[in-house]
């Protein structure tokens, strides 16, 4: 894994964390048929928070964060996202999604829109916001992840990391006040890693609220405020990125760097 | 970490039922359910109006009632005083005796043509594609009629075959005649037969089995299970030894030698047909409509199980045979141990998706009156009865327990593939 | 010298041709013809096949018949021509004669410009589907009205049908849209469902009849005065025409005169007078057709005015007919009224004739007079009902289901039945998929129903059982049950077809769209049914093969399809005995279509490996 991952300094006098909570996870459990994926998961994030989960494939890193949205329903506990509980309450569930934006590891970008409809389905469906303004959003937001000139494309004609950049562009045409990533690059070539970590830093120094489950250890350390080590379903350590790089608590965490660090 | 009070216990509001996930599929399906059921009274007390207008009541009666019609190509005995269950017994028996004959042939005509569009020889493959384009894309009620009139009108009258001066012969030494009004073959007969068990006593399900039959296959199986063992046991001295011993005459041997003795010793002979005044007697009478019927489903059916054959082998072909090849299979080890086995995987359910075709299509002997249980049930019973009610849902009823028989054949062989794949 | 291992090309290699046996003319036949015995073998083998098949077909293609109007005329020209037998050559003559029947049954002749102006609608109204890149989507408009503007032009009728269906379709959706957004979808959906078959059921009827009825009064006296003109006018014509018809009788007969000498000479002289008399032969067809015409018009006409004529009569009668059929009623005697009168009294009746239920002779006498009065009394209203919709009529010449046939019926069978399988495979697909066990399960069971029976069970159903399932009284249509039942049957194909481009959608498209906040219906609209039907279309193609094929079943349940219109034209007395010409005709209609449409299949398949994916 690339250590540095970017050489520009980073603006950090956005990046404030407020009192607000944006996140609440209270005893949350869930199960796959019998397997117990997630035990006991307690975690509280706060609003400009950037938190970045680690941990070995299978822990159960993509489930939680998978959670907060409801692509996966928890069995057990609570999950309080910016005020509103999770519950069965389809109108609660349509909200958080609403509010909440993701980016996955394989995009997921609807190859049968160009790259301007993708950004605008949502807005106009779900937001009902007139056609026009959700052109102008969209615009302006793949303006901000640098592919303006694409917008009358289709996915399958742009490159992995436009793609991904693209998928945080429409995310972001919701407003959201809070992003989820899941691996957003781990399925890219090294050089595209660079121009979507970028993105997502941009992102950072704007004082949004982001968790992102990633092995992007280089940008954990300066972006991120807080992170998250987990082993079979559970949180096993989470510290400040200088803690817990170099002063590891468990042994789990010390063998899970010592491997990904490549010493 | 901050601490939340507990939202209060939410109530029960009627609005749930829509807004709540868990119990927004309970009501869709409750909806679904109260609405399939209204569709389906509605169709129920509509059916129980009319029929009363129409003085009609629902009962199956009539299957106890004379037929009286005629059924001339037909497995097990029967006349015109016999009952309509009968009659559907016989059409029932005709279905299944079209469709397995249908589903032999055309497979064995597709899995040939098949295999001959991917030669090389430009001419055959060509010919080949012309033949798969030609029934796919007529219609297969069109190919029956076209071939019972090929039948019809091409093929001599059996007093061509009359006197001196003839203008037609029958073929293969005298066995086999041609004639417009079907196809005479030689019948197998026992001249020590061991005679037939009845069953079912004079009931409209009657029936005889010839015990000289039992017997051939009781011999047969036997040797074909002696002959699995030699194998089995050639397979083991393989595996310890590394060594095949040559088999193939024992294995050959053990099933021929004791049928042909059995057969001996029954007097089995062949029956020929005669021409005796008019018409050809003796030997056994397939009518033009049962070969057309058989011709046409065969042929279309064929033209769809070459593509699909030519599309397993194409599918696996590519890199499986050269993988092989390297490994130094030679070209008919790499054909039976690699390509086959996979291949079969993606051209058996397909191909037995084109048996249940098949049999379906064998409805449209009704186009060409070859009794079948369409044209029994169907058709002429259904005629006379006036009972269209019962007749047509019996025999949805019918065809619906053949095909789930056949795609529960299909759903177990899929099942054992996935087995395997483990 | 020392060896030298070291090489250093100084000049390079010219490009030489090949040897002769890889390349060119001999080599292709030694590589795909001739390499090796059995290859040669199997060459020769289809090579002595293909001659002797082409040997036998190509001069019984090449027969000079086309303008011959029998069998026996046919026979005459080959055996003039030396060719005698069975399988001398081909009756063409039968295809001219009747390949506009076999492409339109007996559909009116001068109204063939509808079908033929639906079906070139039809192509307009699919080429935003088929070609979604290259027409401009704005036509997708024609396309979603087209559905009630193809079974308007055929079938006709007036103007305010098709747009009392789509109003009816309007308002349900509004009513969709009020009552969605005052609760939510599940209401809004039963609300409109409610409303469309209240709609469809009552208020169409109910609609229609004032529209009838006020028009009707209305131009009541003008359609009357213009009928006694037209009759005038029509009877002119049709005298004129019989004075032509007998000049064009006499001028074939003045040429077919010669035909015994023309037999007897040989020489060609026979076709020769065959080929003279092809031309007054034409217009005595020309004319006995435009005859034929001339008196349906005359009789639908001379009908109408006298059914206006007895219109008042019937009007001021129906009171005193309603009256006696009350009294008769409630004068029924107390036997008859014992028995459960709520059923009807026609059930009454068969019940009490089955022997269930025992009436005095006379008290039958008496039900029986009632049954007749009431019977009168219906007939007298659907006599007025049916005056005032025909003067009231403005729109299309109404062309009843039994003149349909041919090609044009088959067509539309197929069209019909595959345009309205789509949602409803698109509705039992999600249905299957769904994890609701009794949705699921529903759905489950009719697709796999339908797939187990053969079509021609389902035919049965409707010639037979259909009427049955439905309310007395209402009297469908042949074809619109014939369309009912097929539409059935594709549409548990279809959603196989549908389930297949769904599952083969990986599930990050449902994932990103849950992500985004779309609801199920807006997913599925939105993302994944764009994409599923463009995976599945190469199979909708197959499907309508198919199902086009399969249309000739009709002609088992007595409709005209090409294959029912064969027999009826075998029944001819001049083309008794034809068999081949018309069944290779038919089949070579068809092949192109199918054949057609599989290269078309074919083509997207291609086009959609190759596509932005
Ligand atoms: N839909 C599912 N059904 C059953 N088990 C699942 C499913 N999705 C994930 N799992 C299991 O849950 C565990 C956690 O998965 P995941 O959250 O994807 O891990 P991570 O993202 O940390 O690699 C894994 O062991 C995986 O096998
Ligand atoms: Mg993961």
């Amino acid at each position: 894994m690339s250590e540095l991952t970017t050489d520009r300094q980073i603006d950090r006098s956005k990046m404030t964390v407020s009192d607000e909570i944006a996140v609440e996870i209270i005893n949350m459990n869930k199960w796959y048929g019998t397997f117990h994926v997630l035990r006991d998961i307690n975690l509280t994030v706060n609003s400009g928070e950037r938190i970045v989960i680690a941990g070995p494939s299978g822990s159960g890193k993509s489930t939680l964060i998978r959670c907060i949205n409801r692509l996966e329903e928890h069995q057990s506990g609570k999950i309080i996202v910016d005020g509103t509980e999770l519950s069965s309450d389809l109108k609660n569930i349509d909200k958080i999604r609403s509010d909440v934006g993701m980016c996955f590891q394989h995009f997921n970008l609807f190859p049968h829109l160009t790259i301007l409809e993708n950004c605008t389905l949502a807005p106009i469906w779900v937001r009902k916001t007139p056609r026009k303004e959700a052109i102008d959003t969209a615009m302006h937001f793949l303006e901000k992840v640098r592919i303006p000139d694409q917008a009358n494309k289709y996915p399958g004609q742009l490159s992995g990391g436009q793609q991904q950049r693209v998928a945080i562009a429409r995310s972001l045409c919701m407003r959201p006040r809070i992003m989820l990533f899941d691996e957003p690059t781990s399925a890219l070539d090294p050089e595209m890693i660079k121009e979507v970590l970028d993105t997502m830093i941009e992102l950072a120094e704007e004082g949004m609220t982001m968790l992102c489950v990633t092995h992007e250890m280089g940008f954990a350390r300066q972006v991120a405020n807080r992170v998250i080590f987990m082993d079979q379903g559970q949180i096993v350590e989470q510290n400040e990125p200088e803690e817990f790089f170099n002063n590891p608590k468990s042994e789990r965490t010390k063998l899970f760097l010592s491997q990904i660090l490549g010493h | 970490m901050t601490t939340i009070t507990d939202p209060p216990k939410q109530q029960f509001r009627l609005s749930m039922l829509i807004y709540d996930t868990r119990y927004r599929s309970a009501t869709i399906q409750v909806v679904a359910l109260i609405a399939f059921m209204l569709l389906a009274a509605w169709l129920i007390d509509n059916t129980a109006r009319n029929m009363m207008l129409l003085g009609k009541t629902i009962n199956f009666g009539f299957f106890g009632e004379p037929a009286s019609y005629d059924i001339n190509q037909r497995l097990l005995d029967y006349t015109s005083r016999d009952t309509h269950l009968r009659a559907a017994l016989i059409g029932l028996l005709n279905t299944l005796v079209v469709a397995i004959l249908g589903c032999a042939t055309a497979t064995a005509v597709g899995v040939l043509v098949g295999v001959l569009r991917l030669s090389h020889n430009w001419l055959i493959a060509r010919l080949m594609t012309i033949y798969v384009e030609m029934f796919r894309n007529v219609p297969v009620l069109l190919w029956i009629v076209f071939i019972m009139a090929i039948m019809i009108e091409t093929l001599p009258a059996p007093s061509a075959f009359r006197g001196d001066n003839a203008t037609a012969s029958m073929l293969l030494g005298d066995t086999v005649a041609l004639t417009n009004r079907g196809i005479y073959i030689p019948e197998a007969l026992f001249s020590r037969s061991l005679g037939d068990i009845h069953f079912f006593g004079a009931s409209s399900l009657r029936f005889d089995v010839s015990l000289d039959l039992i017997a051939f296959l009781i011999v047969l199986g036997a040797g074909l299970w002696a002959s699995h063992r030699i194998k089995r046991r050639a397979d083991r001295m393989q595996e310890e030894t590394g060594n095949r011993p040559t088999t193939w005459y024992l294995r050959v041997g053990v099933v021929l030698v004791p049928v042909v003795i059995l057969l001996v010793a029954l007097g089995f002979h062949l029956g020929y047909p005669e021409l005796k005044g008019f018409n050809f007697s003796g030997g056994t009478h397939l009518r033009n409509s049962l070969i057309a019927l058989w011709l046409a489903l065969s042929l279309y059916t064929a033209a769809f199980i070459a593509e699909i054959v030519r599309a397993g082998i194409l599918a696996i072909s590519n890199g499986q045979t050269e993988a092989a090849a390297a490994l130094g299979l030679r070209p008919g080890r790499v054909m039976r141990l690699v390509i086959l086995p996979q291949a079969l995987r993606v051209i058996v359910p397909p191909l037995i998706s084109q048996y249940l075709n098949l049999t379906k299509n064998s409805s449209l002997a009704i186009a060409v009156g070859y009794m079948d249980i369409t044209g029994t049930l169907g058709g002429i019973t259904m005629n006379q009865t006036g009972k269209e009610l019962e007749c047509v849902l019996l025999l949805m009823l019918i065809y619906l327990i053949i095909s789930l028989s056949i795609s529960g054949v299909m759903n177990w062989y899929n099942e054992s593939v996935k087995l395997k794949e483990r | 010298m020392s060896k030298q291992l070291a090489y250093v090309r100084t000049e390079m290699l010219p490009q030489q041709t090949p040897p002769v046996t890889s390349v060119g003319m001999l080599g292709w036949l030694r590589g795909n013809l001739f390499s090796g015995w059995l290859n040669t073998g199997l060459t020769l083998i289809s090579l002595v096949a293909i001659i002797m098949v082409l040997s036998a077909v190509v001069p019984w293609v090449l027969s000079p018949t086309w303008q011959a109007t029998s069998l026996t005329e046919c026979r005459g020209i080959l055996h003039e021509l030396g060719r005698d037998g069975h399988f001398s050559g081909a009756c063409w003559g039968v295809i001219r004669d009747r390949w506009v029947q076999l492409f339109f049954g007996f559909y009116p002749a001068d109204l063939y410009w509808r079908p033929i102006l639906a079906f070139l609608l039809l192509a307009v109204a699919l080429a935003p589907i088929l070609f979604s890149d290259k027409v401009p989507a704005k036509l997708l408009w024609f396309s979603a009205a087209f559905p009630l503007l193809f079974p308007w032009l055929l079938w006709g009728g007036a103007f305010w049908g098709p747009l009392l269906i789509l109003a009816g379709l309007v308002l349900a959706y509004l009513v969709f849209l009020q009552v969605s957004r005052a609760s939510s979808t599940l209401p809004g959906l039963i609300a409109a469902v409610i409303f469309a078959a209240a709609w469809f059921l009552w208020g169409m009827g109910l609609i229609t009849g004032a529209i009838n009825y006020g028009l009707g009064s209305a131009r009541m006296e003008g359609t009357r005065a213009a009928l006694e003109l037209r009759v005038d006018g029509l009877e002119t014509r049709e005298a004129e025409i019989d004075q032509a018809i007998a000049s064009a009788q006499d001028a074939v007969r003045e040429v077919m005169s010669g035909e015994a000498e023309a037999v007897a000479s040989g020489d060609g002289a026979y076709r020769a007078l065959i080929a003279r008399a092809a031309a007054p032969r034409d217009r005595l067809n020309t004319l006995q057709s435009e005859k034929a015409l001339l008196d349906e018009a005359l009789f639908s006409a001379q009908s109408l005015l006298g059914r206006i004529e007895v219109l008042k009569g019937q009007e001021e009668a129906l009171p005193r007919l309603k009256q006696e059929a009350e009294a008769a009623r409630a004068a029924l005697p107390r036997t008859v009224r014992k028995i459960d009168t709520d059923i009807g009294l026609e059930a009454l009746k068969q019940r009490i004739l089955s022997g269930e239920a025992k009436v005095p002779a006379e008290d039958m006498a008496q039900l029986d007079r009632v049954l007749g009065l009431e019977t009168n009394l219906r007939s007298v209203i659907l006599a007025i009902d049916r005056t005032y919709a025909d003067v009231a009529m403005i729109g299309l010449r109404p062309v009843t289901s039994r003149d349909f046939g041919g090609m044009m019926l088959s067509i539309t069978i197929g069209v019909v039945a595959i345009a309205c399988s789509l949602p409803l495979g698109i509705l039992l697909a999600l249905g299957r998929r769904s994890d609701m066990m009794i949705v699921k399960y529903l759905c489950v069971g009719f697709i796999e129903f339908i797939r187990g029976v053969p079509l021609i069970t389902l035919l049965f159903v409707a010639s037979t059982l259909l009427n049955i399932f439905m309310p007395p009284d209402t009297k469908f249509d042949i074809i619109l049950r014939v369309l009912i039942m097929v539409t059935l049957f594709a549409s548990a194909y279809m959603a196989e077809v549908i389930r297949g481009g769904l599952a083969a959608l990986p599930k990050g498209q449902y994932e990103g769209a849950d992500s985004l906040g779309l609801n199920y219906w807006q997913a599925q609209r939105l993302v994944i049914m764009p994409q599923a039907l463009k995976i599945s279309i190469p199979g909708i193609v197959s499907t309508f093969i198919g199902v086009f094929k399969d249309t000739t079943l009709v002609s088992i349940i007595g409709l005209l399809d090409p294959l029912g219109l064969s027999n009826s034209i075998r029944a001819d007395a001049n083309w008794n005995g034809i068999v081949w010409e018309l069944y290779g005709f038919i089949a070579l209609i068809f092949f192109l279509f199918c054949f057609g449409m599989s290269r078309y299949s074919m083509y997207l398949e291609r086009k959609l490996q190759t596509g932005h994916r």
